[in-house]
This record gives C-alpha cells, sequence and structure tokens, in this order.
C-alpha cells in the first residue's frame, strides 16, 4: 500500500492535488466557526451554486481561465446576498433561496443548451461532485490557488479580533463604534473566496460541508473562540489529506471521500463529547 | 454640563413614531433609568441614542467631548450567544476593540484593562471558563465588564436584571452603584423592576403615551399626587 502511496506520489499532479487540497481544506475551516454562528451556513450553501453557475456560463463562453471569472461573480453575489439578508430575515432567505436555484439551473440550461463537450451529464456531474477535476491542476491553478489561501488566511489573522467581536455580538460592536457592516462584508467576500477557491476540490454541491464541518465538530470538543478555531482547521486538514490519500488508493472520488472523512470525524467529536460529558 | 442632549426626539421603526417629544439632558454621573410599559419604546429608545436606529425627527447631541467609541452598552442577551463557544477573556477584551483603530491586536494596556475590569466584577477566576456553561448572573457580569471595556464614560444597560433571581438582582445593582459612584460613569438603564430603579436613580425617563423625565425626588413627589388624585377620584 505503501509503496502505491509513493508510486502516485511521483506523478507531480498528485503532488499538485494535494498541496491544493491541504489549502483549501485549511482556508475553507478557518471561516466555518463565524459562518455556522453567525447562521449565515446559507449564505455559502447559496455562494456555491452561484459559483456552479458562473462556471456554466465561462465554459459557454469558452473562457480559458475560468477562475478569473467566476471570482468576481461570486464575490458580487455575496455582497448581493448581504444587503438583501438585512432587511427583514424571511425576506433574506427568500433572496438567497431565489438566487441559488436560479443559478443552479440557468447554469444547467446553459450548459445543455450551448453543449461544448460530448458527455454533457459528465461535465455537470464533474461540477457539481468535483469529482476529478483536482487531479488535472495546471500549474497556474496551483499558484492561484495558492496567492488566494494565503490572502485568505493573512485576512483573517489581521481581523480575527474584529471578526470575533462582529461574530459575538454585532449589536455591541454597531453600538460602540466599530464598523460591523464592513466586516460582515469582508465576511462574505473571503466566503466567496474560499468557495471558489474549494469548486477545485469538491465541486460546487459539497463545498458547505467542507466550510460546516470541521466547524461544527470542534464545537463538540473546544469551549473557546481560539481553540475551536485552531482546531477545526487542524481537523479539516486531516480529513482532507486522509480523504485524498484514500481516494487515491481506493480510487473514489476525491470530493465525497473528503467530505465522509469530515462526518466521520464529526461522529468521533460527538462520541468524544458524550464520554466527556457523561463523567 | 450635560453629556446629552435630547431635543423635541421622536423615535420609531422605518418612520412610524413609536414615541415623541423626548425631552433631556443627561449630566455627566447621573444615573437614569428608563420606565415604561412593555413595548412603549424603551428599547427603541435607547437604540436610538446608540445610533443603531435614526431619529424620526427631532435631535440627539453629543457634548462634553463625548465620543461613539466612549459609550458601553449591555444588551440584552441574543440567542447566538447561548451556544457561542467563546472563554471569558476573550469576551471582555473584545469590548476594548473600539480603542484600537486599525490596528488589529490587542495590546499590553487594552489587555491590563481588561484585567482590572474583571478583577473589579469578580470574574477573574472564570476568565478561562467558556461563556455558555455560566450562570445567568455570571453571564451578565461577563458582559457588564465589555461594556466597561469599550466605555469610560457613559454605560448604557438594556434591562440588566431579567431572569436572575433576586440575590444576583441586588448584586447587579450594588455593581452598577459602585460603577456610577466611584469611576463617575454616567449610568443611563432600563428596567422593569421599578423597586431597584427607585432605590438607586437619580433620574427617571418614563416612556409611554405622555414622556416625563424627572429627577427622581420630583417624579416621586409628582407619582404620589398623581396616585391620590387617582384614589379619591375613584372612591367618589
Amino acid at each position: 500500500m505503501i509503496e502505491k502511496l509513493i508510486f502516485y506520489m511521483g506523478y507531480p499532479f498528485v503532488r499538485y492535488a494535494l498541496i491544493v487540497g491541504i489549502l483549501i481544506a485549511l482556508c475553507s475551516s478557518l471561516l466555518g466557526v463565524t459562518l455556522v454562528l453567525k447562521r449565515f451556513s446559507f449564505i455559502g450553501d447559496g455562494l456555491s451554486h452561484v459559483a456552479f453557475g458562473a462556471m456554466a456560463v465561462a465554459s459557454v463562453l469558452n473562457i480559458t481561465n475560468n477562475m478569473l471569472f467566476i471570482l468576481p461573480v461570486t464575490v458580487v453575489c455575496a455582497i448581493l446576498l448581504l444587503r438583501t439578508g438585512k432587511n427583514t430575515k424571511i425576506k433574506g432567505d427568500a433572496a438567497i433561496a431565489m438566487i441559488s436555484v436560479g443559478a443552479l439551473a440557468i447554469g444547467y440550461l446553459l450548459m445543455n443548451v450551448f453543449a461544448t463537450g460530448p458527455n454533457l451529464s459528465g461535465d455537470v456531474c464533474t461540477t457539481l461532485f468535483g469529482s476529478t477535476s483536482i487531479l488535472t491542476l495546471k500549474i497556474e491553478q496551483v499558484w492561484l490557488c495558492v496567492v488566494l489561501s494565503v490572502v485568505v488566511v493573512v485576512l483573517f489573522i489581521v481581523f480575527y479580533h474584529k471578526i470575533f467581536c462582529v461574530t459575538f455580538d454585532e449589536t455591541f460592536a454597531k453600538a460602540t463604534g466599530i464598523r460591523a457592516d464592513r466586516y460582515n462584508l469582508l465576511i462574505a467576500v473571503i466566503t466567496a473566496l474560499i468557495i471558489v477557491l474549494a469548486m477545485n476540490l469538491v465541486g460546487s454541491l459539497l463545498i458547505s460541508a467542507l466550510v460546516i464541518f470541521p466547524a461544527l465538530s470542534a464545537m463538540r470538543i473546544f469551549k473557546t473562540f481560539f481553540s475551536v478555531t485552531v482546531c477545526s482547521v487542524v481537523l479539516s486538514v486531516c480529513c482532507a489529506i486522509s480523504g485524498m490519500l484514500l481516494s487515491i488508493l481506493a480510487g473514489t472520488p476525491v470530493g465525497s471521500t473528503i467530505v465522509a472523512a469530515d462526518i466521520v470525524a464529526f461522529l468521533i467529536c460527538c462520541m468524544i463529547e458524550k464520554i466527556a460529558g457523561g463523567k | 454640563m450635560s453629556q446629552i442632549i435630547c431635543r423635541d426626539l421622536a423615535i420609531g421603526y422605518e418612520g412610524k413614531t413609536v414615541v415623541q417629544n423626548i425631552n433631556l439632558s443627561v449630566k455627566k454621573g447621573d444615573y437614569l433609568c428608563v420606565i415604561g410599559e412593555n413595548g412603549a419604546g424603551k428599547s427603541t429608545f435607547m437604540k436610538t441614542l446608540l445610533g443603531l436606529l435614526p431619529p424620526v425627527s427631532g435631535k440627539i447631541e453629543f457634548h462634553d467631548g463625548l465620543k461613539k467609541n466612549e459609550i458601553g452598552y449591555l444588551p440584552q442577551q441574543t440567542e447566538v450567544q447561548k451556544d457561542f463557544p467563546a472563554s471569558v477573556r476573550e469576551i471582555v477584551l473584545s469590548g476594548c476593540q473600539n480603542h484600537l483603530g486599525f490596528w488589529p491586536f490587542y495590546r499590553t494596556k487594552e489587555k491590563k484593562y481588561a484585567e482590572d475590569m474583571m478583577k473589579k466584577l469578580q470574574i477573574t477566576h472564570l476568565s478561562k471558563r467558556c461563556y455558555r456553561e455560566l450562570s445567568g448572573g455570571q453571564q451578565q457580569r461577563v458582559l457588564l465588564a465589555r461594556a466597561l471595556c469599550a466605555t469610560r464614560k457613559i454605560l448604557l444597560l438594556d434591562e440588566p436584571v431579567s431572569g436572575l433571581d433576586p440575590q444576583m438582582t441586588e448584586e447587579m445593582y450594588r455593581l452598577i452603584e459602585k460603577i456610577n459612584r466611584e469611576d463617575k460613569i454616567t449610568i443611563i438603564m432600563i428596567s422593569h423592576d421599578i423597586r431597584g430603579t427607585m432605590e438607586y436613580a437619580s433620574h427617571i425617563l418614563q416612556i409611554g403615551q405622555e414622556v416625563i423625565f424627572e429627577s427622581k425626588e420630583n417624579y416621586l413627589r409628582a407619582h404620589t399626587k398623581r396616585r391620590t388624585l387617582e384614589n379619591t377620584g375613584g372612591e367618589k
């Protein structure tokens, strides 16, 4: 088995995939805690559908580096969703459902009408569930991913305390003179970045899992914001590595294997909580 | 000198007026209690003062060099906070955030201040504990410490004793009074608990159909007079 792994490691595309996978897992778990606690998880889900729609448009327009198109579109949608979500709760929910389902439908429709390849359902499946696209990364895409991850991590570290403040109590933050709206916007933009990044790894339907599971698992065990954040990053990276290695060995789709690993980690964390709580 | 002056202030949501004709001035070191029935607009008043809601009409003036980042606020607990994984220290420190400006991290000065506030409210021993596992009274003290970190001059409290048992309530009032007396921090507090209010307040703002702003002595005198009038009117 080890031999088989070493054999695969000889290929550059496998190494690229591992690097990109680890970076994506790291970034996506950073904001997970905030998104879950701010009840923003649904925004992540909505945005992933938008990213799918954008990808369909990009492939129809034959844009070679589709990331450059998907990224701005998703960021703009993140800002729009946040704006509408502020007015009243139901309106915001409805707006997100509308945009996300709409983007999904339009995306599929466009891909169908302007079918570029012979295997349409295969293409759609790839975009939705990731499957093998991570193994076909080019070196430019790897670099783009590295740069974006660094941006996300730096932003997160610099604004860590402000993000905490806005997450824990937005009213207090606003009342004491902190520009909470700005930081909400920042959170939405980072979320959009992460989603576009993660689309390569797990596909647009499974992104939310990558964002939410590590955070929820960490929240079972740890009690401070800092430790929860660190733990969810560690968990997420571990699950991504084990998921990718497993998928290489067993030939399973990468995205769903990683998510399965995340689910297992979540269940283990729940058990630990039960046992620790039962004392 | 007055810190806050409201002139013909009308407050409400989305242009709809809830309360109008609020005229008051709050001086440094005052202890103002806001009373009124449920839904009368007490919280709306506080949110307007904090700048979370725009006033429908009229003016709120800040004097005496009072800046936006010198106001502390103890809000009612939110749903999110009930299962929020955060230590007491993290929460108290987050109150210092408004003094950081663009600097991303807490400096020794802020950390020291947060320690002092925890000591003052006797929650130092809890500093590593998880917020969601504390009792209601302890949670309120943590939030009060955070509010104190945010302010040097004025503290707004939205029903600080709701959901606390009588002993905790008494303790909370004593803490607030101590802050008011020793640190000369102006207090503006919403309360349902009339008895506690009357014991500590220096001024009363009654919000409702009729807005009354008086010093406590005058308010009580007028109140007794009104009640006697009502009572004698009832007997006839």
